[in-house]
């Protein structure tokens, strides 16, 4: 098991955001962690990699307990978490972002790095001597994943890839997490866009105000009932769906 | 013409004091949001522990490597040790007081920067020290009708060496961009790996440091210190830093240098007595018109 969330819980002061939450996140496969806003699911992530602190439970990677590492000692084991928002820089410009995804690593990693981030997202490398301030959203969100990619991820985090972004840009990058996991990056997803999430997942869990109330493999819960009403756009989707059946049949 | 020329020179040298000091407050505030009001006292004691060295030092390294090899003696020891005390303040007087918030913090510093005078006060004693002239460089070159005095070149040739270096590891290293990062957002500094803690020493260490060098070099153009230099010079420095746009490091020796000039030529054609009149002024005036100050213009951020 490469990463292993045990009976985590979080508090911010006397509120509860995660209550003993448990997940697990294997060999080179996609793990999906779906809720509606303010379920935890952000919080989940910032648990992972240090950003709040455990109050109990346990988290471990690899065999490391990562809940009493601090966040720059969990980057450095190649946790990658790529926050919600893309939180990139802004007046850094797009190649000092990228260096910073690659601090502490020796120069020609980075330099190797950079070029495999640039073949990926070309415009990055148009773009790199401009502040990171001033790129469009969807290549913000780029650099924010390129950003994760510089040091090689062993376990990659994403908060809501999909945020904000216009449709063409969202099936963009997740055919990009796709491509990133296929080559052999294990990735925990986090987001709000259930059906895109569950469309790329192996396994998925939903969390509703704090807890996992439903696990299983990502199939089975695009196809369960409770998912598709309360995640999936309900009766509305359901409608569309067997209209879009019936016209393909 | 000439008048103009020797206040510019002037106005350049202390200016370059005020651009030391003020990039310290820049550093810390640019990382935490803090205002270092202890800063100013740093540099005070920077000026007192050269003093210091060089008094005591005279006898050992003066008389056998001459005032070339007494002085940077002097800088070396005043940069270690105010940086060591800045670090130290930052231990025992901030770090515990950073989770409760930002006000408590500059209370906390406040109180760090009267403990630190009275600290100099009790150890040197509250009467003016004399910087003597067997450490101070006092030869000058006449050119025409005005004159260059070795120490201003010194003051001036070291000013821009320390800057430049300074910009160079905060605008063009991979570290400084890491403290650039920390400076606009910690969090996600932390997820790129990016120790926090050294960003903080980084900062109170060098920003005392420079501060100290500011601080001997006050002491060897004016020939005398006293405990409540720090005071002065910070509040000055501090309207510097405003300036040039708090949290911004070529704002902070912008706005450094430009002040010094400013004063300067205040001092030169209007009166000298009235130099704080238009330094202050300055500051309304900025305050009024561009509350970001110089450079500190902000990128915006598209979400």
């Amino acid at each position: 098991m490469l990463l292993q969330v045990d009976n985590v819980s979080v508090a911010y002061g006397a509120v509860e955001a995660l209550k003993r939450v448990s997940l697990a996140v294997s060999g080179a496969e996609i793990v999906a962690v779906l809720g509606a806003n303010g379920a935890g699911k952000t919080t989940l992530l910032k648990a992972i990699s240090g950003l709040v602190p455990v109050k109990s439970g346990a988290i471990r990677y690899n065999g490391r307990e990562l809940h009493k590492l601090p966040a720059h000692l969990i980057a450095r084991l190649g946790v990658v978490h790529i926050p919600e928002g893309r939180r990139v820089f802004a007046t850094l410009t797009v190649e000092e972002n990228l260096n910073l995804g690659g601090y502490g690593c020796p120069k020609e990693e980075v330099q190797r790095a950079k070029d495999r981030v640039f073949q990926l997202f070309p415009v990055l490398r148009e773009r790199r001597r401009q502040l990171a301030g001033t790129l469009s959203g969807g290549e913000q969100q780029m650099l924010a994943i390129g950003r994760g990619l510089m040091r090689s991820p062993k376990l990659m985090l994403l908060d809501e890839p999909s945020l904000g972004l216009a449709p063409l840009l969202v099936d963009q990058v997740f055919a990009t997490i796709e491509q990133i996991n296929k080559e052999g990056v294990p990735i925990l997803i986090v987001e709000q866009n259930a059906r895109k999430a569950l469309s790329i997942a192996n396994q998925a869990h939903i969390l509703e105000v704090g807890r996992i109330v439903l696990s299983g493999p990502a199939r089975e819960l695009a196809a369960d009932a409770r998912v598709r009403e309360a995640y999936l756009g309900g009766a509305a989707y359901e409608r569309r769906l067997r209209a879009k059946e019936s016209r393909e049949a | 013409m000439l008048t103009f020329v020797q206040q510019l020179l002037n106005g350049l040298t202390i200016g370059s004091f005020y651009a030391f000091v003020a990039l310290g407050y820049s550093l810390v505030y640019a990382i935490l949001k803090l205002i270092n009001f202890a800063h100013g006292d740093l540099f005070g004691l920077g000026a007192y522990l050269g003093y210091t060295v060089f008094v005591y030092a005279a006898g050992v390294i003066g008389s056998r490597f001459g005032l070339w090899g007494l002085l940077p003696a002097g800088f070396v020891a005043a940069a270690l040790g105010t940086a060591g005390a800045g670090l130290l303040i930052e231990r025992v007087a901030y770090r515990p007081i950073y989770p409760i918030g930002r006000l408590p913090a500059v209370v906390s510093a406040l109180g760090m920067a009267i403990f630190l005078s009275n600290f100099i006060m009790a150890v040197w004693g509250p009467r003016y020290l004399a910087y003597q002239e067997a450490f101070i460089p006092t030869g000058f070159w006449q050119i025409g009708g005005f004159r260059i005095r070795v120490l201003q070149v010194l003051i001036l040739v070291s000013s821009l060496v320390l800057l430049f270096v300074l910009y160079y590891v905060v605008e063009k290293t991979t570290f400084g961009a890491a403290v650039r990062a920390v400076a606009l957002d910690r969090e996600t500094a932390a997820l790129m790996g990016i120790d926090f803690l050294k960003v903080i020493r980084f900062a109170f260490s060098v920003g005392p440091a420079l501060g100290a060098i500011a601080g001997v070099f006050v002491g060897m153009y004016y020939r005398q210190i006293n405990f409540t230099m720090g005071w002065v010079y910070g509040l000055k420095a501090f309207t510097a830093t405003i300036l040039g746009g708090i949290g911004n490091i070529p704002g902070a020796m912008v706005g450094g240098i430009l002040l010094g000039i400013l004063e300067a030529l205040a001092a030169g054609y209007i009166s000298a007595a009235w130099k704080d009149v238009f330094v202050f002024a300055a500051l309304m005036l900025m305050l009024v018109f561009r509350p970001t100050g110089l450079l500190g213009e902000k990128v915006a951020e598209k979400v």
